[in-house]
C-alpha cells in the first residue's frame, strides 16, 4: 500500500523455485527493515476471512497468494 | 563658470539617479522574473481517485463478501472482538471507518465503549502525502484487528466515545447497520426459497 497509489506489486514469484524464493525472502526482509508491517489474508474453514500478521518469511503460509505490506500503526 | 555648472550637473545627476535607480532595478528584476522558467507542478487530479479505486479492489479481494457489502453500502466495516475480558466480559465489536478512529461497542445494548485512534502514516511520503487511500486505511485496520487485535489496541490511543466521532452519528450508524443486516437476511432467506427447477 502506498499513499497516492494504492496497491503496488513489489515482487512476484513461485516459492517452490529456489531463485524465486531467495528473491522473495530478500524483498520481504527489505520491506520489514523499511519499517512496514506484513499480513497475509486467509480464509478460515467456515469461510470467514481474516488476516495473519507475519514477522518472518517462515511465518508466511506456503500456499499464500500474496503478502501485503503496509505502514505500521501509530496512535492518532 | 564651467566648473560650477559641471558640479551642479553632477549633483543633479546624483539626485536623479538616487530616485530613478531603484525603479530601474525593480523593472529589470520584474523583466528577468518574467523570463525565468516557472517550475511546473505535476498535479494529477485523477491520481487519488485511481489510487482509491485500486485500494477498493484490494479491500474487496481481502475481506469477506459480507464485510465488502457492508463497506460498499454503509461506508464502514464491523469486526467482532475476540477477547471478551478486555471489555468487561461481554460480547463486543468494532466499527472501522476510513481515516477516523475505530469505535468499540456492545452489540447487545448499542453502548459505545471507546474510540481507538490509530493511523498508518507512510513516513517515506513517496507521493508527497503520508495518507493512505480510504480503502487502504480500512484494510490496514481490518488486517491488524483480525490478525493481532491486542497489538492494534496497544498502538492506538484510546479515548472515551465522543472524542472525534459524533456519538449520535455512530448511534445512527449502528441503527443503519442493524437495518442493513435485517434486509440482507431477508434477501438471503428469499434466495434460499426460490424454486430451483
Amino acid at each position: 500500500m502506498k499513499p497516492g497509489h494504492g496497491e503496488v506489486v513489489i515482487a512476484e514469484g513461485d516459492v517452490e523455485l529456489p531463485q524465486d524464493e531467495a528473491r522473495l525472502v530478500a524483498e520481504f526482509r527489505h520491506q520489514l527493515d523499511a519499517g512496514l508491517w506484513a499480513a497475509v489474508p486467509v480464509a478460515q474453514g467456515d469461510g470467514r476471512r481474516e488476516a495473519k500478521m507475519v514477522r518472518a518469511f517462515e511465518d508466511v503460509p506456503r500456499d499464500a497468494e500474496r503478502v501485503i505490506f503496509f505502514p505500521r500503526a501509530a496512535g492518532g | 563658470m564651467v566648473l560650477a555648472f559641471a558640479v551642479s550637473a553632477l549633483v543633479a545627476i546624483a539626485l536623479i539617479s538616487d530616485m530613478v535607480a531603484p525603479r530601474l532595478l525593480e523593472s529589470w528584476s520584474r523583466y528577468r522574473a518574467r523570463r525565468q522558467r516557472v517550475p511546473e507542478l505535476s498535479l494529477d487530479p485523477g491520481r487519488d481517485r485511481r489510487a482509491e479505486q485500486t485500494a477498493r479492489e484490494l479491500l474487496r479481494s481481502c475481506v469477506g463478501e459480507e464485510e465488502w457489502a457492508m463497506y460498499r453500502d454503509l461506508g464502514l466495516i464491523r469486526v467482532w472482538g475476540r477477547f471478551p475480558r478486555a471489555h468487561s466480559g461481554g460480547e463486543y465489536a468494532y466499527l472501522i471507518y476510513p481515516h477516523r478512529p475505530i469505535v468499540a461497542y456492545e452489540p447487545q445494548t448499542g453502548r459505545l465503549l471507546g474510540e481507538y485512534c490509530v493511523e498508518f502514516p507512510d513516513e517515506t511520503r513517496p507521493y508527497g502525502s503520508a495518507r493512505l487511500p480510504d480503502s487502504d486505511d480500512v484494510l490496514a485496520k481490518w488486517m491488524v484487528l483480525t490478525g493481532d487485535e491486542p497489538r492494534l489496541l496497544a498502538d492506538s490511543n484510546m479515548h472515551l466515545p465522543g472524542r472525534q466521532h459524533d456519538v449520535s452519528a455512530v448511534t445512527r450508524d449502528l441503527w443503519r447497520l442493524s437495518r442493513w443486516e435485517q434486509s440482507r437476511m431477508r434477501e438471503i432467506t428469499a434466495g434460499d426459497r426460490l424454486p430451483t427447477g
